[in-house]
């Protein structure tokens, strides 16, 4: 589905990603691994059209999509809950929710917006509300609605569980789980590295712009490097 | 002491004259609030408008108000296209850079329209012009009523647009959130031109409901461009509400400051109320804290 192949990227004159391979087949949750600076979001953006690679070739479903812009990107169904969550402040829940299918699944708005409900009630008691006023957790909740309204063939998903609360982490890979369970291809950026292998099929690990380590899921949870860079034993 | 039936008739004729302000102050904030830069061509541009109403009018009698929509589309295309062949293209992404380009065109506008047009000042003739509406004490000008009731229509049609509407909402997010808005599918560029393109559509339409009562010179923008200045500095930049409450605070400033110190003396209020607001209240009257 998504094929990244020797991607090199950085800003500037500044190459951050040094030739990545990377791949997620239909279906799949692969995780990207690798601990601050290690070139993850970097590898994010290139691939969502935010910026341009320096090299390299990306294709997503069958085509070629390096350096294309993100308009195209999404409309192909490629779609990316950014760190951060970066939702819009000033708007109300609701129309967070519909922008989401801006580009991409304008006609299944209505239907998408109660599948999200579903998924997350607790966006329906704050529908109205601007989203800046929403906590940590529940704009996390609206940042992976909004993707999902844009009925994605594959949800790129960077640190979904970044300044959540331990409680909140487990939820949220629960969910990222059903997601995929329900048929959606994920490629799952994380710092958090057990509980992101406890759920991904295969993995990469991303260290210094170029992949580490790289192998199915189970594989890697035991791989004796990489509990001691990451689990510290 | 002024008799309070005068100081009311004061106040219905700020109001009506506030509708404009409203208007022009209403594409300003738009623009500062989207693209993050005063439009500095906001009073050229809206001079060049009036000339457009002017010369429809006496080259080929369209009344002003049969002109609006022409003028307003107009207007629209002509800020969509300066968008994405100057403005966009030649600012490389720096807001600083839109604004130099912004003053620029304001420049090469005003002293265009002085070669072309040349100094003099052209006003239009309409029947209707010296028509009067009675009420109470004051006496209403047709046209000013009719304008004001227009401009509000409009920045509501707009408000509308704004709240409901995809692109209103995608111009609502780019504001705030240009990454998010990029990963949503958002094409920012576009959004940046329709938005900069619906803030001089505003300035077309204040045009045509300004000719009929005021006149037109190369130098017509300024006068309105610095109450609109004040308007969207005491209503909050980039706030709509703001802007609407300002535009019609402004007009009764002014009126009233009129009625007291005369005609030309009066216009001391407008700046007063820039100063204290700049002192007191620097975020404005709806303004988000920065």
């Amino acid at each position: 589905m998504l094929e990244v192949k020797g991607l090199r990227a950085g800003y500037g004159a500044i190459e951050i990603l040094r030739g990545v391979d990377l791949a997620v087949g239909t279906g799949e949750i692969v995780a990207l691994l690798g601990s601050n600076g290690a070139g993850k979001s970097t590898l994010n953006n290139n691939v969502c059209g935010l910026y341009r690679p320096f090299g390299g070739t990306v294709r997503f479903g069958g085509s070629d999509i390096t350096g294309a812009r993100s308009t195209r990107i999404v409309e192909a169904g490629l779609v990316q809950v950014p760190e951060g969550r970066r939702i819009f402040p000033t708007l109300s829940v609701r129309d967070n929710l519909e922008l989401g299918s801006y580009r991409r699944g304008r006609s299944g708005r209505q239907k998408n917006l109660a599948h999200v409900v579903e998924i997350f009630p607790r966006l329906k008691e704050r529908w109205t509300q601007p989203a800046g006023t929403l906590s940590g957790g529940e704009q996390q909740m609206l940042a992976i609605g909004r993707g999902l309204m844009g009925e994605p063939k594959l949800l790129i998903l960077d640190e979904p569980s970044l300044g959540l609360s331990p409680l909140l982490v487990e939820e949220m890979f629960a969910l990222i789980g059903r997601l995929n369970a329900g048929g959606l291809s994920i490629l799952l950026v994380e710092q958090n590295v057990v509980q992101s292998l406890a759920i991904a099929h295969r993995a990469y690990v991303l260290e210094g712009g170029v992949v580490a380590l790289s192998g199915p899921a189970r594989e890697l949870a035991e791989h004796p490097g990489l509990r001691k860079s990451y689990l510290g034993h | 002491m002024l008799d309070p039936q005068i100081i009311l008739a004061g106040v219905l004729n700020g109001l009506l004259a506030g509708g404009i302000y409203v208007l022009v102050a209403v594409g300003l904030t738009l623009i500062y609030g989207v693209l993050h830069i005063i439009n500095f061509a906001h009073g050229s541009l809206l001079m060049l408008a009036m000339y457009a109403v002017f010369f429809l009018w006496k080259l080929s009698g369209v009344d002003p108000y049969v002109a609006l929509p022409i003028v307003t589309a107009g207007a629209f295309a002509i800020g969509f296209v300066l968008y994405r062949g100057v403005i966009g293209r030649w600012s490389h992404g720096k807001d600083e850079n839109i604004l130099l380009i912004t003053l620029g065109v304001s420049i090469i506008a005003d002293n265009g329209a002085l070669l072309f047009f040349g100094g003099d000042t052209e006003t239009i003739d309409v029947p209707y012009a010296g028509k009067i509406i009675e009420l109470g004490a004051a006496f209403l000008p047709l046209p000013k009523v009719i304008s004001c009731a227009a401009a509000i229509a409009i920045c509501l049609g707009l408000g509308l647009f704004m709240a409901r509407s995809d692109t209103g909402k995608a111009i609502r997010a780019v504001a705030k959130e240009r990454q998010g808005a990029r990963l949503v599918g958002i094409d920012v560029e576009h959004i940046f031109a329709v938005s900069y393109g619906i803030g001089i559509a505003c300035l077309g339409a204040a045009a045509c409901l300004l000719m009929p009562t005021f006149y037109v010179t190369p130098q017509s923008g300024y006068a309105f461009v610095l109450v609109a200045f004040t308007t969207v500095v005491l209503g909050g930049m980039g706030s709509f509400v703001g802007a609407a409450v300002g535009g019609f605070l402004i007009g009764i400033t002014e009126s009233i400051g009129g009625l007291l110190l005369g005609e030309q003396l009066g216009q001391i209020g407008i700046s007063l109320i820039f100063i204290l607001i700049l002192l007191l209240r620097p975020t404005g009257l709806f303004g988000a804290r920065a």
